[in-house]
């Protein structure tokens, strides 16, 4: 994958096993959004394949929307539309052409889930920080996606928020058999979610693996210098 | 001074005693600039939503193009569909010249570059950002788009606001290609100058204070829809 003539990621190959949550980490400009931008199908990589459930995807047309319908990405600032909470949860549903009972039961379970019942007619707008991530989750997650992307999910939010999107991060892979990438700076919240880590660096796969061995015994010194935070970034 | 009181007045005794021919001249003003800016929505908006959602660096020439037109010359315009429209002219055998079809097509020319080139501008603040989060929830190109132009409604309603503002007050192009023939192409714009070069003050200043008061009118109700938005937004 190349911009302005900068190759910013070159991967050979990685896979994602069903169910499980993997953290991508590494430094700014390794390419973990760009990868992340790939893997929902919003970037097309100059080269190479992209597989989903074992099929590749295709260029286009109405077999790629229906595979792009299958995952969703919350992005690092994520956009509310000008409109309710309970409209913006519900906008995934709508374009499944789920029926008004089924949307009206999910959107009031996921606003109880994310602790927000009381705000379902609030203006999206109106949410502070915390508050609109959390409701973009639940507008990711309305339709059951089989995989979720999150860009650095918590980066802007403050502690207690932060705690309360790992909890709900956690519930999610519990309650719904979804396979979570995330990315992320935070190296303690990698280590807190994800069954797997990938550590990125300058557009290459450094290292993978079980999250649990490559934090107590990482196999490149790059990795380690990240992990100990000694890696400007 | 006591032309203008005099011109006031004449206002209201052409309202009050809802004279035919002026009503004609009014109800032939709304119909010619109504259909126009009609069009120009039609068309202006989708193109300029698709332009702007285009990476800038492919459509450059065409925005400088569109910027351009813009400030088109009103009486440029009439003279190109004059030119076009008279009996020697490549669409002559349509006899449209000095009807209100020709008035129609001269004020699209002036209207549809500013409602595409005011949308372009208003998508591409943040359309990007929205249509990939609309992508990444599942719609599809069309409902994409959609999104985007709902999300970017304040702007575009100003497009249109703007466009209706050029096309009601203009008076160079229906002039030359509608002919200001009575009861068949005259318009509010054209019957003032006539007015004012009979020295019929009283008559052109009251023919005025009616166009500025339905534009007030129309403004009005497009001010309140885009309000409307702002509070959604």
């Amino acid at each position: 994958m190349k911009s302005y003539d900068r190759e910013v990621l070159n991967i050979p190959a990685l896979a994602f096993e069903r169910g499980k949550i993997y953290g991508i980490i590494g430094p700014s400009g390794a390419g973990k959004t760009t990868l992340l931008r790939i893997i929902n199908l919003l970037t097309e990589p100059d080269r190479g394949t992209i597989c989903f459930d074992g099929r590749p995807v295709p260029p286009n047309g109405p077999a790629r929307l229906a595979l792009q319908r299958q995952m969703t990405l919350v992005f690092q600032k994520p956009l509310l539309f000008s409109t309710s909470v309970r409209e913006n949860i519900a906008y995934g549903l709508r374009t499944r052409g789920y029926s008004r009972a089924e949307i009206k039961e999910r959107v009031a379970a996921l606003l109880e889930q994310i602790g927000l019942p009381h705000m379902k007619e609030r203006h999206a707008r109106t949410l502070s920080g915390g508050e609109a991530q959390r409701v973009a989750l639940a507008r990711a997650v309305a339709f059951k996606p089989k995989l979720l992307l999150l860009d650095e999910p918590t980066a802007n939010l403050d502690p207690a928020n932060v705690e309360l999107m790992e909890k709900l991060i956690l519930q999610l892979k519990q309650s719904m058999e979804v396979t979570i990438i995330i990315v992320t700076h935070n190296i303690f919240q990698a280590r807190r979610l994800t069954d797997e880590t990938i550590f990125l660096y300058d557009g290459q796969v450094v290292e993978a693996g079980e999250t649990s061995k490559m934090f107590k015994a990482p196999r490149d010194a790059r990795t380690q210098a990240f992990i100990e935070g000694r890696m400007v970034y | 001074m006591p032309r203008l009181l005099e011109g006031i007045m004449e206002a209201f005794t052409l309202i009050i005693k809802l004279d035919p021919e002026l009503m004609k001249i009014v109800l032939l003003s709304l119909q010619v600039s109504g259909a126009a800016i009609i069009i120009s929505t039609l068309l202006g908006i989708p193109l300029g939503t698709w332009l702007g959602l285009k990476p800038e660096k492919k459509t450059a020439l065409i925005n400088k193009v569109i910027y351009t037109f813009m400030g088109l010359p009103p009486v440029v315009a009439g003279l190109v569909i004059y030119l076009l429209l008279s009996r020697v002219g490549p669409l002559g055998v349509l006899g449209l010249l000095y009807t209100p079809t020709a008035m129609i097509i001269a004020q699209v020319t002036l209207a549809l570059p500013i409602v595409t080139g005011l949308t372009l501008v208003g998508v591409r603040s943040r359309g990007k950002e929205v249509e990939e989060t609309a992508r990444s929830l599942g719609a599809g190109p069309l409902l994409s788009a959609w999104t985007v132009v709902r999300e970017s409604r304040v702007a575009l309603l100003g497009a249109v606001v703007t466009g209706f503002g050029r096309v009601i007050a203009e008076v160079g192009a229906v002039m030359m290609v509608g002919g200001n023939i009575e009861g068949h192409t005259r318009v509010m714009t054209t019957a003032i100058v006539l007015e004012t070069r009979k020295g019929n003050y009283a008559y052109a200043i009251g023919l005025g204070l009616i166009l500025l008061t339905l534009s007030f009118v129309i403004n009005t109700f497009l001010y309140r829809v885009q309000r409307g938005g702002e509070v959604n937004s």
